[in-house]
């Protein structure tokens, strides 16, 4: 769907992207994953055919985005980190005129923003002025305004930004409604969103990828092989003991022990969860939660980022 | 509907629907009554057809001021508020939004100054004026308007603020407004382009006094034109930054 090659972006003598090498499969949901000022709006932008890269080639669908954008524009829609919202319209109007402006005309227009409104949950604020929306209908509303036209390819450029806990729940839960009939690229910082919605990453670092591929892929890589998270009835010692015996696990810690509960993390890939309980069970603990290691991800970004700030290859 | 028929309509739908449209066509028509009555009905007996010609002179004034202020947010308020992007991420030439912005701004302009038809129709009821020489008046308003507005979005797609947009656009409409002082002071062949520059001097006056002249109305559709130009160029060279 996407063919990304030594994509590079200057302003004036700095580069905010440089030689990106990337490709994307039909109906893959892909995270991009970086720091503030990693570049990940400038590709995003490029992807988007707002802005014109300074070197490479993007093909989107074998279409050159630089020869003929008119035609990719068609095939792609765009959130950037502001949703692009006209304050004085109502949400309804303002998605029909999105619609009518990528080439969806008179009645199909009208079915197009309802499926729109649809599936962005959105059909309760058709008629309200955008400019009374909360930030979350807001957000909703430029994912509408996005995917109104039905295309092929969903750019989000931080989707879940500035939401509150709930809000990014439902915002995930909609990405995820997009699923198979959108190839979605989305971007943001916040590192469980990403694990949680897409099929693959891209960690982009000053510029350049850094790492890419599934979150065990990442893991497995970076020798981490990822992390469980268990909470158990009595103490931490035995429990410790007892997983050390499942093939696999590695390094045991207690992340918080009181009242004759223990919660540890143990060093291993999730896949070893059910024998982790089984283990524990044979031999009277208690397992009261188990779960994939919370701040796995978070360790992999950071060791992935720390790495290539202090030059070590990857 | 072609882009800038859509782009126009939702622009031209903006106006009325935030209290900008209304605050300017409402100074613009007030400064325009109060002026005619300070300096035209104060400044004892005249004919009509001089009445009327100080009415076009005075409306020349406020059209350009107004132009400038309705222009500015065109591009510029998009670029700062972010909305920008849903035009240039849609499958639209950059041409086509600056034409659809400008269009709107057109409309609404034409609004404004037709609105201001009940003072020559007190002149054509108390006194006794030709059609011909209101028609002329008017088109001239339409063309300086044309011009003017064109220059405001150059101006409002060169900033990154409205406020900056409307310095840059008065900056060049004062320019070339004052050209015809210039070509006082100078020599020829200089003195003959400020002369044919001057948005005022040279151009306006036939209207004012009810005569078309081709040469008037291909100036101010040559304004019009490059100063568009000018800002379809600005547009696409933003793509690189």
């Amino acid at each position: 769907m996407i063919e990304v090659k030594g994509l590079t972006k200057y302003y004036g003598e700095l580069a905010a992207i440089h030689d990106l090498d990337f490709s994307i499969e039909r109906g893959e949901v892909i995270g991009f994953l970086g720091l503030n000022g990693a570049g990940k709006t400038t590709a995003l932008k490029i992807l988007g055919c707002v802005l014109l890269p300074t070197a490479g080639q993007v093909t989107v669908d074998g279409i050159d985005i630089a020869r003929d954008p008119h035609e990719v524009r068609r095939r792609i829609g765009f959130l950037p980190d502001t949703p692009p919202l006209y304050n004085d319209m109502s949400v309804g109007r303002y998605l029909k005129f999105a619609a009518e402006l990528r080439g969806v005309a008179g009645s199909e227009a009208d079915k197009a923003v309802a499926e729109a409104e649809e599936k962005t949950s959105t059909r309760e604020v058709h008629d309200q002025p955008i400019f009374s929306l909360s930030h979350g209908f807001r957000q909703r509303v430029g994912v509408a305004q996005a995917l109104v036209h039905r295309p092929k390819l969903l750019i989000l450029d931080e989707p879940t930004s500035g939401l509150d806990p709930v809000q990014i729940v439902e915002m995930r839960e909609t990405i995820r409604t997009l699923r198979g009939e959108h190839t979605v690229l989305l971007s943001s910082h916040i590192l469980s969103e990403i694990s949680q919605t897409c099929d693959r990453l891209l960690v982009i670092q000053r510029g350049e990828i850094v790492a890419q591929g599934s979150e065990q892929d990442l893991a497995t890589k970076l020798g981490g092989g990822g992390t469980i998270e268990v909470e158990v009835q009595g103490t931490s010692s035995r429990a410790i003991e007892v997983a050390r015996t499942v093939t696999g696990i590695g390094e045991c810690s207690v992340l918080h022990e009181a009242g004759g509960v223990a919660v540890l993390s143990l060093q291993g890939a999730p896949d070893l969860r059910p024998k982790v309980v089984r283990a524990l069970v044979q031999n009277q603990i208690d397992v009261l939660r188990i779960d994939r290691g919370a701040a796995r991800l978070e360790s992999i970004f950071l060791k992935l980022t720390q790495d290539k700030a202090d030059g070590r290859p990857q | 509907m072609s882009a800038v028929l859509l782009i126009a309509r939702r622009e031209l739908g903006g106006y009325f629907r935030s209290m900008t449209g209304y605050i300017i066509a409402a100074l613009v028509l007030l400064i325009d009554g109060l002026l005619f009555n300070a300096f035209v009905l104060s400044a004892g007996e005249m004919f009509s057809a001089d009445v009327l010609s100080n009415f076009f002179y005075i409306s020349f004034g406020t059209t350009v001021i107004a132009s400038v202020f309705i222009s500015m947010r065109l591009l510029a308020e998009e670029r700062q508020t972010g909305t920008l992007v849903l035009l240039t991420s849609s499958p639209v030439h950059d041409w086509e939004i600056v034409i659809g912005k400008y269009l709107s701004a057109l409309a609404f302009l034409a609004i404004i100054t037709l609105a201001t038809v009940y003072i020559p129709a007190l002149i054509l009821v108390n006194g006794k004026v030709s059609v011909g020489h209101l028609a002329s008046g008017y088109l001239g308003l339409l063309l300086v308007g044309s011009a003017t507005l064109a220059i405001g979005v150059f101006g409002s797609a060169l900033a990154r603020t409205q406020v900056l947009a409307a310095i840059i656009s008065g900056v060049i409409v004062v320019s070339i407004l004052i050209a015809h002082l210039v070509s006082r002071v100078t020599d020829r062949p200089l003195k003959d382009m400020f002369m044919a520059l001057a948005l005022y001097a040279r151009h306006f006056p036939p209207f004012q006094s009810g005569a078309i002249h081709l040469r008037d109305v291909v100036y101010y559709v040559v304004v019009a034109y490059v100063a568009l130009f000018a800002a379809i160029r600005v547009m696409e060279a933003r793509r690189w930054k």
